[in-house]
């Protein structure tokens, strides 16, 4: 069964497209909105680096060279808001945009308008975020966890920082009940749950934390408005509040968070390490399982993130035991992984490469993570540079790089044409060598004892720091080389078939390359040839 | 760039190349301190432990993707199997995991209890972080003072000093006033905070704990060694975030004993005078010292503040308006700004020299003056 078939018998006008800039402005189709997602990621990531290397020009050496300490704290915010708010999620979204439909065989997302309106929530959310550089009191400069008191000094960009937040809210949870409407309504006939690509999973899974955890996180920024402009002391001492409180209910909401950021990566690494052993998925259902296990005791652990505050000992036992019970899950995936590589014959174009860095190097961020998941010694780790490199590891060579490895694995799916794999070779690289050189020493940093979050720092610690901002360097300008391939590849790129790869499987696969504007206009019939597992 | 640093980046350039090389790791800090009391041994310990529990399974289960990579690649003429299910593996690999964190949770939970065991101590030292300083009280003695960056690292440390921090003893990590406490002692530290939430980290201790704004957390150490210890503030707490540092000199007995009446006496001089009245030039010259220690970090040397951050002082509504006015701003700060309640932090003199100073200097000059009195009617 493939595209064509169908394709055939209607003639219907699924062609036609809008044109000019009101095809962007007004469009309802996944493919565009898709996107404009990933376009918007870009960009942002763009933004997101430059204050990256802003942190990094002045950790170079110590003493204050180039910025004001307020001015350095403002970067680490805005770095963390715009990474995480405005590139991983947008580009997750992005991805499920163009992907889902075409991966269940629906002709769209299941609600299209209210698709439109959560993309350009993004655009104005971030503009308001930015702005608050030009503002009295400059942009937030508390960490982008925003934690009271700290966080209520900030000047007149505050209430900025929190519409900012709210309006993100409301985009991610209407893009997550948009992904969940779909795929619960609108997969082709014979195609069960158990048949989902493991990337249509890991989205429905992510929705769903989004669903719950997003509407918390807007609460709690409420009550900061509250407490500064309307007299409320829900987290200040002096009336009775408690500033603890706040981070108990943020990373309630940041824990889930985390894994809305590293599941849809979990899925676009399911879909490339098959294609490129030629080989089925090892163990999918226990894929499924061990993805809901994570989510699911991802609600749980959410005090690791603050075992230094004081709690008593047997709520640090029980956020230790629950947080530790998270590896069996992460351990189960990244074992399924290898056994789907296991006796598989295997190439290694850019997505793939990708793909097992991602699996080597998110598995060293797990292992630090474990490590802080051990309430004594975290007692050391807490707020140090090791606590930088662990993240960094999750996502940047975690999230990030499975990003990177799906847009080159469908570039050849959206545009039609191939990218040119000597460059995107150079690319991956480039990326993963400096990225090790950037983030490795910064574990050896946290434990020699260099507090994170500091624009200056004792002399002892100016080698690594050293080592590790030419390593940022370097990783920085390597991602223009990601646009140039990006560029050439709609521009000149080899003309790319259906398939695309030799080994892949899916329901996307069966449509040209680019697929036309609007596809499955007629549900395909699932079999055993496409369903994915 | 001074030649100290063209050699550092050298140094750190070459290393990379030859990082296996013995002598290059002697000035490059690579894991945690052992410390020097019994818990921060006993998470040392934990810490090496289950840092060699991963490299282990890091060892296993890397070693058998590379080969995979290495065996299973296509160029090797390879045909892919395609099996894809084994009920019987995926309980191995759930099974195996959850009894090395077993393993793992056990010395780990004997740590933790080990930790949080902080009665009978015999020394009980307040901590209150403020924005960007420590205060240290000592509860049993009923002393405390103010401990703030060293005024050489304070100098190098402004925006494009000039100053080469290299060329500083303990850059960073120097406080005018150490907190001083007896080897060999049980000690009960309690971490609180009087503006935003800070963190009180000496890595020999083995721990860092938060100080919370209306919470007294409590830990405690043993001190094995004597000898000087240095730490940061670990919270993020503001612009000067980084500049907060702790000292602490852990001291036999009889010296211990030695500092703590001496601090006893300086703290009595220091609250000296307040009933008597003061002259312009007295308390200009005070005013000086103190606005350098509290004041300076927001609203700079020429009274400028930082434009969109700290507001200026001079010519400012408050500096050269009413003295009621003013005395209330510096006493009870500005609610959901960085300028706090000073009336709980410094004594009435501190606080009549200071004001006095604010309204006399940078071309402000409405020449009255605040007398100490003035400061304890408000009270």
């Amino acid at each position: 069964m493939s595209y064509a078939d169908t394709h055939e018998h209607h003639h219907d006008d699924h062609d036609h497209k809008p044109t000019g800039l009101g095809r962007w402005l007004f469009s309802t189709n996944h493919k565009d909105i898709g996107t404009m997602y990933l376009v918007f990621a870009l960009i942002m990531f763009f933004i997101g680096g430059a204050m990256a290397m802003v942190v990094r020009a002045e950790l170079f050496q110590p003493g204050m060279q180039y910025v004001d300490p307020q001015f350095f704290n403002a970067m680490t915010t805005m770095h963390a808001l715009v990474m995480i708010f405005g590139v991983i999620m947008p580009a997750g979204v992005g991805l499920a945009n163009w992907m889902v439909p075409m991966m269940i065989g629906a002709p769209d997302m299941a609600l299209p308008r209210m698709n439109n309106m959560s993309f350009w929530i993004l655009p104005f959310a971030f503009t308001m975020l930015l702005a608050t550089f030009f503002m009295e009191g400059g942009a937030p400069a508390g960490g982008w966890t925003m934690y009271p008191p700290l966080i209520t000094q900030l000047g007149e960009g505050f209430p900025f920082l929190i519409f900012t937040v709210h309006f993100l809210g409301v985009s991610s949870i209407m893009g997550a009940i948009n992904i969940i409407a779909t795929i619960f309504n609108m997969r082709a006939p014979g195609m069960g749950f158990m048949q989902l690509p493991l990337f249509v999973w890991t989205w429905i899974i992510t929705a769903f934390l989004l669903i719950a955890s997003m509407p918390v996180l807007a609460g709690a920024v409420t009550m900061l408005l509250t407490d500064k402009y309307f007299g409320t002391s829900f987290f200040i001492a002096a009336g009775g509040g408690d500033p603890v409180m706040f981070q108990h209910i943020f990373w309630f909401f940041g824990h889930p968070e985390v894994y809305i950021l590293i599941l849809p990566a979990f899925g676009i690494v399911s879909q490339i390490i098959p294609t490129f052993s030629r080989k089925p998925l090892f163990g999918y259902e226990s894929m499924v399982y061990a993805t809901a296990a994570i989510a699911f005791l991802s609600f749980f652990v959410w005090a690791h993130h603050m075992f230094t505050v004081g709690m008593p000992l047997a709520g640090e036992l029980f956020f230790m035991y629950a947080t530790m019970s998270i590896a069996v899950p992460t351990g189960v995936k990244v074992f399924n992984w290898i056994a789907t590589m296991w006796r598989g014959a295997m190439t290694f174009e850019t997505p793939m490469l990708f793909a097992l860095s991602f699996v080597f190097l998110f598995s060293i961020g797990g292992f630090s993570g474990l490590m802080l998941g051990i309430t004594p010694a975290d007692f050391q780790y807490h707020d140090t540079y090791f606590v930088v490199a662990h993240f960094h590891y999750v996502l940047v060579t975690g999230a990030l790089f499975a990003l990177m490895g799906g847009a080159y694995f469908w570039l050849p799916k959206w545009t039609g044409h191939m990218y040119d794999e000597k460059l995107g070779q150079l690319h991956f690289w480039l990326s993963v060598i400096s990225v090790n050189v950037l983030f490795f020493p910064q574990h050896f940093l946290g434990l020699a004892g260099m507090p994170r979050r500091i624009p200056d720092y004792a002399v002892q610690f100016t080698e690594w720091n050293m080592i590790s901002s030419v390593g940022g360097f370097v990783f920085g300008i390597s991602q223009l080389l990601f646009v140039w391939v990006i560029i050439k590849c709609i521009r000149e790129g080899k003309k790319a078939d259906e398939q695309v790869w030799e080994g892949a499987r899916g329901l996307e696969w069966t449509l040209p390359s680019p697929p036309p504007f609007h596809t499955f206009t007629i549900p395909p019939k699932v079999d055993e040839a496409t369903a994915h597992s | 760039m001074s030649a100290g640093y063209m050699k550092k980046i050298r140094g750190a350039v070459i290393s990379l190349f030859v990082l296996a090389a013995q002598p290059a790791w002697a000035e490059y800090g690579l894991n945690m301190p052992e410390g020097v009391t019994p818990l921060s041994r006993n998470i040392y310990d934990l810490h090496m432990l289950i840092f060699y529990i991963c490299c282990v399974i890091a060892a296993v289960v890397f070693g058998i993707m590379f080969w995979s990579i290495f065996r299973h690649r296509k160029s090797r003429g390879v045909t892919a199997a395609q099996f894809h299910h084994n009920t019987t593996v995926e309980i191995i690999w759930t099974a195996i995991p959850m009894l090395i964190l077993i393993l793992m949770a056990v010395p780990a939970t004997k740590s933790l209890i080990l930790i949080e065991s902080t009665g009978d101590s015999d020394l009980t030292i307040k901590i209150t972080g403020h924005q960007w300083r420590w205060h240290y009280q000592y509860i049993e003695e009923d002393f405390g003072f103010f401990s703030s960056l060293a005024p050489e690292s304070n100098e190098a440390r402004q925006l494009k000093s000039g100053i080469d921090p290299g060329g500083i003893e303990n850059y960073l990590l120097e406080v005018d006033n150490p907190v001083v406490v007896p080897v060999n002692t049980k000690i009960r530290f309690m971490t609180t905070a009087s503006d935003v939430i800070h963190s009180w980290w000496v890595p020999a201790l083995g721990w860092k704990r938060d100080s919370i704004p209306g919470f007294i957390n409590e830990s405690w150490a043993i001190i094995e060694e004597e000898g000087t210890y240095r730490g940061q503030c670990a919270e993020l707490c503001g612009r000067d975030h980084a500049f907060m540092p702790i000292v602490l000199k852990a001291v036999s007995e009889d010296e211990y004993y030695d500092w703590a009446g001496d601090m006893m006496v300086a703290v009595m001089d220091a609250e000296a005078g307040a009933d008597r009245e003061w002259a312009m030039d007295e308390l200009m010259e005070r005013g000086e010292q103190v606005y350098s220690t509290f004041c300076v970090a927001c609203h700079q040397v020429n009274g400028m503040g930082i434009p969109g951050a700290f507001k200026p002082l001079v010519g400012s509504p408050v500096t050269t308006g009413p003295l009621d006015g003013h005395i209330d701003t510096v006493m009870n700060g500005v609610a959901g700004t960085a300028m706090a309640p000073f009336g709980m932090q410094l004594n009435d003199v501190d606080i009549a020299s200071v004001i006095t100073y604010e309204r006399n200097s940078w071309g402000n000059d409405l020449g009255d003056l605040a007398q100490p009195s003035m400061i304890a009617e408000r009270r």
